[in-house]
């Protein structure tokens, strides 16, 4: 680890890999820090090192990731596996923690390629053992080869939901239902956006064989699905839930919800980086440039943490970021730049193209943005909606006031799990939008990090 | 609540956790080997005492707190098995006096 780096990137997914490799090939010094073990992000997680003998039943858009995996480790770049940013402020000074030691140093040009992670799904019960995410089902795929061991339920919606329902088909997994809680009347609306869809065909093909083979395998679905409980003393026994009018209970050890992936900002919003709500992905995105470089001159953001838009546009984001940053650091021309940018920029725009159409797919029902009373909102601090509607209904103008009131957001996972149902409860109690109700304030250490390893600073920038 | 794949090739190793041997798959996190070994509650809450298990598996969402070989609040999701790690549950708040 050095004091000082021209660039670093922070996140080795398809954004973080791509812009790291980029500018080294233009003959920028660049070091990569990523908090996994092992290159690839969540998406292409253990590609290359997989426990599982055969990881192509995980689907060709995983099995896509193993040669950009394999040729960043080929790169050669100065990259630190394990390694998580605990402190970034807005020049450019940063905490790191690799290995138990606390390093800080500075960078020149940050790219920040965090990533996403998962809309929260709060419902009556979420938090007991049993529950998980859509996500955290695939992560065990994918990095541990386990599968639930009898049975599980499916509950939300989104491209990822049907994907990983298909993966564990494919693994042999029974699938005691498929919950999908999309309102009734939704691709209705969603069809003004199909004919630019239609210009990333291929992503529309992918996902009805998806739902064709789900449908083939007779999973028991059920669509528009609202009022879902998750029920145990303990942990899950059962979920109930309304469809068509009716009462359901299954019984089910298992529960996994999804409903959509957000931008992950905590990175970014310590660094001071503007944000922006935007109504059509309902989440937060960071204010960029054509080029991905935030409103702080020399912080990039690229990928999914710069806005929902998949894998591969999040890739070719990278590499466009890499350009520009090549070209600010006085290795390539504008015109270079702009001539080698154009075919990217062109092929970013096809995977974008499908976007509109898979956001208005797939909204989030009223009822899970702002839950029922009785459902726990701020998991770390036990918090329920009551609790934030009652703050509401005293004058509390808003999510940080709230920290004061309620705690809410204050306990270990910093309000990366309540964050966006609190600006949620405050928009829909007061009936103005997200954007005027804000989001809470970021500040380090933005990874937990011992006392002791706060007064053992490796401070390298004054060797 | 989960189990290996039938075709795959972890080796096994064996781990402590609050103080009794378990064997689990070698190469996967700790708060894995917790599901796998049907033991999914990694901790009490110190507000009401709830049992959690881990949630987001990706380092987001702090539910996998557990001590790990001495040192609290440990995220299970980012940390992989070694032989002879001890493992225990975290009841309640972290013990400072714990802390390595």
């Amino acid at each position: 680890m050095k004091a000082d780096y021209p660039l670093l990137v922070i996140g080795a997914g398809p954004a973080g890999m791509a812009a790291a490799q980029t500018a080294a090939e233009y003959g920028v010094e660049v070091a990569v820090i990523d908090q996994q073990a092992q290159p690839g992000g969540q998406i292409y997680r253990n590609v290359d090192s997989s426990l599982l003998n055969d990881p192509s039943i995980l689907g060709k858009d995983y099995t896509f990731g193993k040669p950009l995996v394999q040729a960043f480790r080929r790169a050669g770049l100065d990259y630190h596996a394990a390694t998580s940013v605990w402190y970034l402020d807005k020049n450019r000074r940063l905490g790191i923690l690799k290995q138990g030691e606390n390093y800080q140093l500075s960078a020149r040009k940050i790219v920040i390629a965090t990533g996403a992670q998962e809309r929260p799904m709060p419902v009556p019960g979420w938090q007991l053992p049993g529950v998980m995410t859509a996500g955290a089902g695939q992560i065990l795929l994918k990095s541990a080869a386990l599968v639930p061991r009898d049975g599980v339920v499916l509950a939300g919606n989104g491209p990822l939901m049907l994907l990983v329902a298909w993966q564990y088909l494919q693994a042999g997994v029974r699938l005691r239902a498929l919950l999908d809680t999309t309102p009734r009347g939704t691709l209705f609306k969603a069809l003004r956006h199909l004919p630019k869809a239609l210009g990333a065909s291929d992503y529309l093909w992918r996902g009805l064989r998806l739902m064709a083979s789900i449908r083939h395998a007779g999973v028991p679905a059920y669509k528009a699905v609202s009022d879902l409980r998750a029920i145990g003393d303990g942990c899950l026994q059962a979920v109930s839930f309304n469809a068509a009018g009716k009462s359901q209970r299954i019984e089910t050890e298992l529960l996994l919800l999804h409903q959509g992936i957000f931008p992950a900002l905590h990175i970014t919003q310590a660094a001071g980086c503007d944000i922006r709500w935007n109504e059509a992905q309902q989440c937060w995105r960071p204010a960029l440039d054509a080029w991905g470089e935030s409103s702080r001159a020399g912080i990039f953001v690229a990928g999914d943490g710069a806005g929902i838009v998949g894998a591969r546009a999040a890739s070719l984001d990278g590499q466009l970021a890499g350009l520009q940053l090549a070209h600010q650091l006085g290795r390539i021309t504008a015109v270079e730049r702009d001539r080698l940018a154009q075919p990217i920029r062109k092929a970013a725009d096809r995977h974008r193209s499908i976007r509109p159409f898979l956001d208005a797919c797939y909204p989030v029902a009223d009822a899970l943005l702002a839950p029922p009373d009785d459902t726990l909102v701020c998991r770390c601090e036990e918090i329920d909606a009551a609790d934030v509607r009652a703050v509401v209904r005293l004058g509390c103008v808003g999510p940080n006031q709230a920290k004061a009131f309620l705690r809410c957001g204050m306990g270990p996972c910093q309000g990366r799990f309540c964050g966006s149902t609190v600006e949620q409860i405050f928009a829909h109690e007061r009936g103005v939008s997200v954007s005027d109700v804000g989001r809470f304030s970021v500040r380090p250490p933005l990874q937990p990090i011992t006392l002791g390893q706060l007064a053992g600073i490796q401070d390298l920038t004054e060797d | 609540m989960f189990k290996q794949l039938s075709d795959n090739k972890a080796e096994m190793l064996t781990i402590e956790l609050d103080a009794e041997s378990v064997t689990v798959p070698a190469g996967i996190s700790v708060a894995a080997a917790m599901l796998y070994l049907d033991a999914a509650a990694t901790r009490q809450t110190p507000v009401s005492g709830s049992p959690r298990a881990a949630f987001c598996m990706m380092g987001v969402c702090f539910e996998c707190l557990m001590e790990i070989d001495g040192s609290p609040n440990r995220r299970a999701c980012q940390v992989v098995v070694t032989a002879g790690m001890r493992v225990r549950r975290q009841l309640g708040a972290r013990d400072n006096g714990q802390a390595s």
